[in-house]
């Protein structure tokens, strides 16, 4: 009783103040509400063709990545690949998706299961900037890469190829704030 | 008793609530919620301000950029002083910039911004302001918000009276507030009457680069000479000078200069001056001054010292400069947007006095002369004066226009913001400023075409506005809404210090044109390393040339080996970031100067000169990344004899 009286009283509160509020010429009261709902826009919203691409320029760029971008999106993790970073990301194709488990990916991008994706594609993120030499270096030295999520992935070369995790990396692309490495496997929790 | 308790605190509320709803049609003045003034100047988490202010600051010798309505600071752009957050005069590429004819300068007093204009309209190139101390004009990018070039006045001494823009950035001004010998000579300064001169300093813009020429002095009187503007519209091609100490005295001017019920606004006609350069009819002055570039490309300042400048002597030339009398010891010298009247703001006169350009023009036309001084013709007062704001306040100092047929000048001595009629000279509102204001700015004030929302006072005093800091108080600005009939004062906010004066324009003559990134491939730095592959250090006799790269999250090198006592080491730092908002910065411990902030693209250089054996850290003081503190190295430094041999290495490699 108690709590939904102060409530309701908090409520009249700010309905008073809001009838103190005379609109503005050529603007309505309830714009300015509206325009701090929309906030914080993010760093993903940032304009910049002067730049090179980040990680998620590049990744909506390719169109054999729609599914890894369909997914970053779903699990809103998308002002992570902006951030300054830097980040290292080993960036899965469509047909390493295609590959999984019937109804995997349909049921990852479920909202109720945002959570369980945001892991999934952590894992696929390591901090800091590997390119494919520092990637072989860490196999010759027999340093494990360090994930986002906090797993340590095995780096293994193999004459020129190097997979990570048991992905093989196919490509990779330098972006302004990282390293994505393409692969064409999902890198699962063991 | 609880519940009774609470049943009263409802019903207070409730009260609270029905006094708050009745506020608006009862009074506007129920303070900030009632009368909607936080909402005025609120502008939500990541939405922009709508004008960019450009507010001095004084003896900092720096320029502020806030946004306007909220008042907020983005940056403070150094200019005339070292700044260590930015290595301003600090890096060996700045330095230069600080170079004038007397050696290095780290320091001056920056008063009055102006921004460049096209056709008599903000055109958010450039913006512009004067070195009072040792003088010099300087110009800034308002692309990079860097201070891009510094020109030293000769024959000027407390260059106040600049540095005002013609309509097309055909000029900048810069009058001289002390007159001084011309030349400079050992004589006594009683031998001031007469043997000292004030030179009004023209400096041509090239319309492409913005870089500067010294084009001609017009060596006026003794005088002082206080703040100009310039013609626009009808009048443009005129220039005109506030001046005070008329008297020409030379000690306690505080009295002495106030001897005179009139002083002069100087009208100097800039395009008779031109003719008379291309005439021949000048003569040509030894001296010597300097001028600073900064190169975006070489991202290093280059300092060459001149030494000669065009003179024009008033006396001998009629039709160049006349006088117009204006009470009293007058500061501001303002024009208003339609270019017809010429406002005087007489420090110690009661009233505001509107010269008329046209009627001026008939004045000289029919020689209504009231006397000469040193041969230039004074015209008669009542053949040139248009109108007068009787008894507007006390010590007026500066007018600025709203574009819609009003004035609004401050007032120092009474602290107020005083809003007139142009034209019928009435006084139709006037607010407290807090306190001691001194000039006051509305964006696009200075041109053709201000935009008469907002009015910015800047004030000397705040005493009891803010939270005291000991016995230096900061300075204050307040913003007032002028798109009403009445003033109101909306905002009150802190700045550097001192905020003398400003300029401002719409955010979005700025904000489209900013630069992001430095370009790697354009970097024509000598010592620009662009790769990690180009990362080196090179020996030459005691100087030791480090060509180090930053990148998140590293350097390269990181360990160096082989540096001894004695030697004079350079590290020349190239940031590979092509990324907008990700510079690094460097300092190394023991070093004699600042730290380097560097751009994405750019090649910066600090000298450390190691004075003991060990192995000495260095790392990046701008926190560029999640892994920033691992951001580090070390450098071996040996005893002048050893034979540790040069290496360096990241990674072991």
């Amino acid at each position: 009783m108690k709590t939904l009286a102060s409530n309701s009283l908090i409520f009249l509160l700010i309905l008073g103040m809001w009838s103190c509020t005379p609109p503005k010429e050529g603007e309505s009261s309830t714009s300015n509400s509206a325009a701090v709902s929309t906030h914080p826009k993010g760093q993903a919203s940032v304009s910049d063709d002067v730049s090179d691409k980040n990680i998620l320029q590049v990744a909506v760029s390719s169109e054999a990545h729609s599914t890894l971008v369909a997914a970053v999106e779903a699990a809103q993790i998308e002002h992570v690949l902006v951030n300054a970073g830097p980040l290292t990301v080993f960036a899965p194709t469509n047909s390493a998706f295609e590959a999984l488990p019937d109804g995997t990916v349909e049921n990852l991008l479920k909202p109720e299961n945002k959570g369980q994706l945001a892991n999934i594609l952590t894992r696929h993120a390591a901090p800091g900037s590997y390119d494919i030499e520092a990637l072989k270096k860490e196999a010759r030295k027999g340093r494990k890469l360090y994930m986002a999520t906090g797993d340590y992935l095995e780096v293994v070369v193999d004459g020129d190829n190097v997979s990570v995790g048991g992905a093989a990396i196919v490509a990779t692309i330098p972006t302004s704030n990282g390293i994505i490495h393409v692969v064409e496997q999902v890198i699962l929790p063991n | 008793m609880k519940t009774i308790l609470k049943g009263s605190q409802l019903w207070l509320m409730g009260l609270a609530i029905m006094v708050m709803s009745c506020g608006q049609s009862n009074n506007q003045n129920t303070g900030a919620l009632g009368s909607n003034i936080a909402e005025r100047v609120y502008v939500a988490p990541g939405e922009h301000d709508e004008f960019y202010a450009f507010v001095s600051g004084g003896f900092s010798g720096q320029l502020a950029v806030h946004g306007l309505p909220s008042g907020r600071l983005f940056r403070v752009i150094p200019v005339f002083s070292q700044d260590p957050e930015k290595a301003f005069g600090y890096n060996e590429e700045t330095k230069p910039m600080l170079n004038t004819s007397f050696g290095f300068v780290p320091w001056d007093d920056a008063h009055h911004p102006d921004l460049s204009q096209t056709n008599g309209e903000i055109d958010g190139r450039w913006c512009f302001i004067n070195a009072n101390n040792t003088p010099r004009i300087a110009r800034i990018s308002l692309s990079t918000f860097e201070t891009e070039e510094i020109i030293e006045l000769p024959n000027s001494a407390g260059n106040h009276s600049s540095s005002f823009v013609t309509e097309n950035t055909e000029y900048i001004v810069a009058g001289t507030r002390f007159s001084v010998p011309v030349p400079q000579q050992d004589i006594s300064i009683n031998e001031y009457k007469g043997k000292f001169k004030g030179a009004m300093s023209f400096i041509k813009v090239d319309p492409n680069t913005g870089r500067f020429n010294l084009e001609f002095q017009i060596m006026m009187p003794g005088f002082d000479y206080d703040l100009a503007h310039p013609g626009r519209g009808k009048s443009h091609g005129w220039m005109f000078f506030s001046t005070y100490n008329t008297e020409e005295a030379n000690t306690l001017l505080e009295v002495n200069a106030s001897q005179n019920d009139k002083d002069f606004i100087a009208a100097i006609n800039w395009k008779k001056a031109e003719e008379l350069i291309a005439n021949g009819d000048f003569e040509t002055m030894n001296v010597e001054y300097a001028h600073n570039v900064y190169d975006e490309a070489t991202h290093s300042a280059t300092s060459t010292i001149k030494n000669e400048v065009k003179v024009i002597d008033p006396s001998k030339y009629p039709g160049l400069v006349y006088l117009l009398p204006t009470p009293k010891s007058p500061h501001g010298c303002d024009v208003d947007p339609t270019g017809e009247y010429i406002v005087g703001s007489g420090k110690l006169s009661a009233s505001l006095t509107a010269h008329s350009f046209t009627k001026m023009l008939a004045a000289i036309e029919n020689q209504k002369f009231d006397g000469d001084v040193y041969n230039i013709p004074i015209i008669n007062y009542d053949d040139v004066v248009g109108g007068v704001v009787q008894q507007a306040g006390l010590g007026p100092l500066h007018t600025e226009f709203d574009g819609k047929g009003f004035g609004y000048t401050t007032f120092f001595i009474s602290s107020e913001v005083v809003k007139w009629k142009v034209g019928t000279w009435e006084v139709v509102d006037r607010q407290p400023t807090y306190y001691s204001v001194g000039h006051l700015m509305i964006p696009g004030g200075n041109s053709r075409k201000p935009f008469g929302k907002y009015v910015l006072a800047m004030n000397k005093i705040t005493k009891d506005r803010y939270l005291p800091t000991g016995p230096e108080l900061c300075q204050s600005a307040q913003l007032y809404d002028i798109s009403g009939e009445k003033m109101e004062l909306l905002l009150d906010f802190p700045t550097i210090g001192e905020p003398h004066y400003a300029a401002g324009c719409p955010a979005d003559l700025i904000k489209p044109n900013q630069k992001k990134i430095f370009r790697l491939e354009d970097n024509l730095h000598p010592y620009a390393a662009k790769s990690e592959k180009e990362a080196r250090v090179e020996r030459d006799g005691n100087e030791v040339h480090i060509y180090m790269t930053t990148i998140r999250s590293h350097f390269a090198p990181d360990n160096i080996e082989g540096v001894k006592v004695g030697d004079k080491v350079y590290f020349h730092v190239t940031n590979l970031e092509q990324d907008y908002d990700v510079p690094h910065g460097i300092s190394m411990i023991g070093a004699n100067t600042s730290e380097l902030l560097i751009m994405p693209g750019q090649t910066e250089t600090f000298v450390w000169k190691p004075k003991r054996v060990g192995v000495w850290p260095f790392y990046c003081t701008d926190f560029c990344s999640a892994l920033h503190q691992e951001m580090q190295g070390y450098v071996r430094v040996s005893d002048k004899d050893a034979d540790v041999p040069l290496s360096w290495s990241l990674d072991g490699e």
